[in-house]
């Protein structure tokens, strides 16, 4: 696509780094809302975040009311987001952040300083690689994940291998198989550490559609190959080791935070979470500093994240027009109970006025049923029943809550069924 | 596996006519790569011949990355001469080859009573190898120094001089530099055999028939079997000794300025905490002996205790990710010492058992490699004024490519590698031919995402030059 390339200006009120669904979305209602110098800065060639190489439904239901494939989906957000009158900077990798807020670019003409009221982060997530989760053995070619897969299949229409493994069974494990069968590419076997499937049902028939042999409890210990992969060394929970020849690993899931500038910058992370602390406004540490969208927390869909980014062009538009409470004097949430992966926001702006996040969301990392506590100090506040499964949304209201809050801490704590 | 055009050009010529170097290097590590530019620039016509299909693919391919002083080498011993003097030559020369230094000193940290006591012996040796600025640290100026060390240290001493370097840039710049100033290096070239005919030696190889008046064995991993292919018995054995690392997110490299090594131990210098020139946090290594000599495996035991120990020395790594973990493989062999030797009647030079400090010992091994030839009568007329190439910055301290202009942007999003730095390692005399070998180069998919954002995108950048590519398209063979 030859269209001329503008270089992003040297100040702007709201810097949106990241052109994905919920930077789009923010900045598109950012514009609904007036905001009329805006940057939305993606450092791809092209602007749309990850379901740009998602070739596969079910995207836009919620922000388009159609079924559409993931790159369609991405062209659509852009093109609204431009028709709307926000100009998006494809091409301009931010490499720094700094308050004031400063943001230092790179594009293809080089170095360059941004100067802003307010910055949105929505950088979104990656899947862990096999080096972050400790696969031992040797190091050939062919050990990918699920979006270096798409990227190859769907926007070079290329294969790596034709006949690997495919590690993890969360939702996009089952969208790796679907990328798998569209590039013929026959996986041999589907490989799951945990008891069950961490995806949904549905997607849990998949594999055995596909026939599909897939191995619960097991563990993968080693990859084999000088050049390209040759084989993989399994591990069942009875101890048994067992070696299953293939020429690619595809190491799927274990999302996490696209949270570099964050972590190299100022603001404070939330080892839950993997990305920045942020109170129900969505704003970071450095107050002008906001965060939406998949940087907040592995992993939600990209209609979850638009919706969040919508949200966050609300607060950005309050918080520019000086509607948002200070940020000092802040109740910290805390998850007091190792089931518990993570909740956010992890900050209440007290008083509160409206237009907050209006839940609680949590994570867990094990099945877990009972029942959640909420405790203001020592009081317990709400209770709510729990059977939650790991990798699923789980919301608390905070209607009814904010109110009535008296100490500086909210814990969440379960009361364990078993 | 295919012939690049070059060598096949070579072979082509060489039936027409049997061309004569004056040195041929056998292996292109560090060592060879040193020695190589040494003999090149005293005027030597040096051909360099690689088994792999890239330099730098054995025992150079995965090490700490630090410019030792020596200052806990053997006192006399060949490796505390040549540590000495190619660190120092290192120092004389980065600036011109344009080769990174991170200037950030060493710790050396005692955790025990026992290694408490053996501190002011360390530091009399150190001092025995000219390492003279060695300062004894209490527990408080240890903590003071470095902050975020664990407070369970219990002394140290601090080597002000010891510096990080980076395991690729400085053997690339110096065989470049040879090869600009007329080396030869061929790849996928495995010696099979040779003979010496009074004159100079006739080597067989994968890729055709060369003469050379001497040859030099750099084989590292391989070295005791060229010298039993070539002179029929080898004075050394190989004994691989692998060493795991654990490689944490940039973040974490500001948790500690210094290096941070423990009190070594006869086998091992220990696992070290240290800065990586590429801003990122390295812990490793391991000290695993094993039989074989190209498979440098990790396993994940292995990975987590390192994790673990990373963390109890340097509480504040929990928080942060690991970015990525690698091994290499050492070659050390039965002897403690470097095993150098010279054989006048055949030409022939040894450089084996180089077993963890090459790194810095090279530049010093190539002096010494030099001194030997010289011994056999072979004189050269060194270059006069040779040129000195200037290496690309891939240091995280440096200022890179992707903050100028024309970089055609950047396409590894987390190591920040532009478009044009691939592009450039893809072409010349020492173009990448894997993906291994652009990592090297380039710094591509090194980093914390290891490939998720900029795969695709490499695989369509590097279509047609690699050997093996990373993807076929999809409607083959269907």
């Amino acid at each position: 696509m030859a269209s001329e390339r503008r270089v992003a200006p040297a100040q702007v009120d709201v810097a949106i780094v990241g052109g994905g669904p919920a930077g789009l979305a923010a900045a598109t209602r950012l514009r609904q809302l007036g905001t009329t110098s805006l940057a939305v800065l993606d450092r791809e060639p092209e602007a749309g975040g990850i379901p740009r190489h998602c070739g596969h439904f079910p995207f836009g239901v919620r922000e388009f009311h159609r079924l559409l494939r993931g790159p369609d989906y991405a062209r659509r957000l852009v093109t609204q987001a431009r028709d709307s009158g926000v100009e998006v900077f494809p091409a301009t990798t931010v490499t720094g952040i700094a308050s004031g807020p400063r943001l230092v670019l790179s594009t293809p003409d080089g170095k360059a300083e941004l100067a802003a009221h307010k910055v949105l982060l929505a950088t979104g997530v990656r899947e862990t690689s096999r080096a972050a989760r400790f696969i031992g053995g040797q190091r050939p070619r062919g050990v990918i994940s699920t979006g270096a897969l798409q990227s190859m299949v769907y926007l070079a229409s290329k294969r790596p291998f034709r006949r690997p493994v495919i590690l993890g069974s969360e939702l996009v494990s089952f969208s790796a198989i679907l990328t798998c069968r569209h590039a013929g590419i026959r996986p041999v076997a589907m490989i799951e550490p945990g008891r069950r499937i961490t995806a949904w049902r549905f997607a849990a028939a998949l594999p055995r559609l596909q026939s599909l042999p897939l191995h619960l409890e097991t563990e993968l210990l080693a990859v084999h190959g000088r050049e390209q992969v040759e084989g993989v060394t399994l591990r069942s929970r009875d101890g048994r080791e067992w070696d299953l020849e293939c020429d690619g690993v595809l190491v799927t899931g274990g999302f996490t935070p696209e949270a570099t500038l964050c972590r190299l910058g100022h603001l404070e992370m939330d080892s839950g979470s993997g990305g920045p602390v942020i109170d129900q406004f969505g704003r970071c540490s450095d107050p002008d500093f906001f965060a939406a969208g998949n940087l907040l927390r592995p992993v939600e869909t990209a209609g979850w994240s638009w919706r969040e980014g919508v949200a966050a062009g609300d607060r950005l538009a309050a918080a520019l027009a000086d509607r948002l409470p200070a940020a000092e004097g802040q109740v910290e949430v805390i998850a007091d109970h190792p089931a518990i992966k993570l909740v956010l926001p992890q900050r209440l702006a007290l008083p509160a006025p409206a237009g907050g996040m209006s839940h609680l969301q949590l994570r867990l990392n094990r099945a877990v049923r009972g029942v959640l506590q909420v405790r203001d100090g020592d009081a317990i506040v709400l209770t709510q029943t729990l059977a939650g499964l790991p990798e699923r949304r789980i919301l608390v209201p905070l209607k009814g809550l904010l109110g009535k809050l008296r100490g500086d801490t909210l814990s969440l704590s379960i009361l364990e069924v078993t | 596996m295919s012939e690049a055009p070059a060598d096949i050009a070579d072979q082509r010529a060489g039936r027409r006519r049997v061309e004569t170097f004056d040195v041929a290097v056998i292996g292109a590590g560090v060592v060879g790569c040193a020695v190589a530019r040494r003999l090149t620039m005293e005027g030597a016509r040096v051909v360099v011949l690689e088994k792999a299909l890239d330099i730098l693919d054995g025992a150079s391919k995965g090490n700490s990355g630090i410019l030792h002083t020596g200052f806990d080498a053997p006192p006399n011993s060949l490796e505390q001469r040549c540590i000495a003097a190619g660190y120092q030559e290192y120092l004389d020369i980065r600036e011109r080859l344009n080769l990174p230094l991170l200037d950030c000193g060493a710790l050396v940290l005692a955790w025990t009573e026992e290694e408490e006591a053996r501190l002011p012996d360390l530091m009399e040796q150190a001092r025995a190898n000219g390492v003279s600025d060695v300062e004894a640290l209490s527990r408080a100026e240890v903590l003071a120094l470095e902050p975020n060390v664990s407070p369970k240290v219990r002394a140290g001493f601090r080597v002000p001089r010891e510096f990080v370097i980076d395991p690729w840039s400085a053997p690339t710049a110096y065989l470049t530099q040879a090869l600009e100033n007329g080396a030869t290096c061929r790849r996928g070239c495995e010696v099979l055999a040779g003979t010496f005919d009074g004159e100079a030696w006739q080597l067989e190889t994968t890729t055709g028939s060369l003469r050379s008046r001497s040859v030099v064995n750099c084989a590292g991993l391989f070295g005791d079997r060229v010298d039993q292919r070539l002179l029929g018995q080898s004075s050394f054995t190989i004994r691989p000794r692998k060493g795991q690392f654990v490689v944490f997110d940039k973040a974490a490299a500001k948790l500690a300025r210094s290096i941070i090594l423990p009190v070594p131990t006869a086998k091992t210098k220990g696992v070290v905490i240290c800065r990586t020139s590429f801003g990122n946090l390295l812990v490793g290594p391991t000290a695993e002996d094993q039989d074989s000599r190209d498979d440098a495996s990790t396993d994940g035991e292995t990975l987590e205790m390192l994790r673990a120990k990373g963390i109890e020395m340097l509480p504040a790594l929990a928080g942060i990710p690991v970015t990525a973990t690698y091994a290499g493989l050492r070659p050390a062999s039965e002897h403690k010492d470097y095993q150098l030797s010279a054989e006048a009647a055949r030409c022939y030079i040894t450089v084996g058992g180089i077993r963890s400090t090459g790194l810095s010992s090279a530049l010093g091994l190539a002096r010494e490699v030099c001194r030997l030839l010289e011994g056999f009568g072979e004189t050269f007329a060194p270059l006069t004024e040779p040129s000195w190439p200037k290496a690309g910055v891939l240091t995280e301290y440096g200022e890179r490519a992707w903050a100028r202009a024309g970089n055609g942007g950047i396409v590894c999003h987390c190591e920040l590698v532009t478009r044009h730095e691939i592009e450039a390692a893809l072409d010349g005399p020492l173009a990448a031919r894997s993906l291994a070998g652009l990592k090297r180069r380039t710094r591509v998919t090194m980093g914390r995402c290891q490939g998720f954002y900029c795969l695709g995108a490499l695989s369509e950048i590097t279509e047609g030059r690699f050997d093996a590519p990373l993807t076929e398209p999809i409607d083959d063979g269907e």
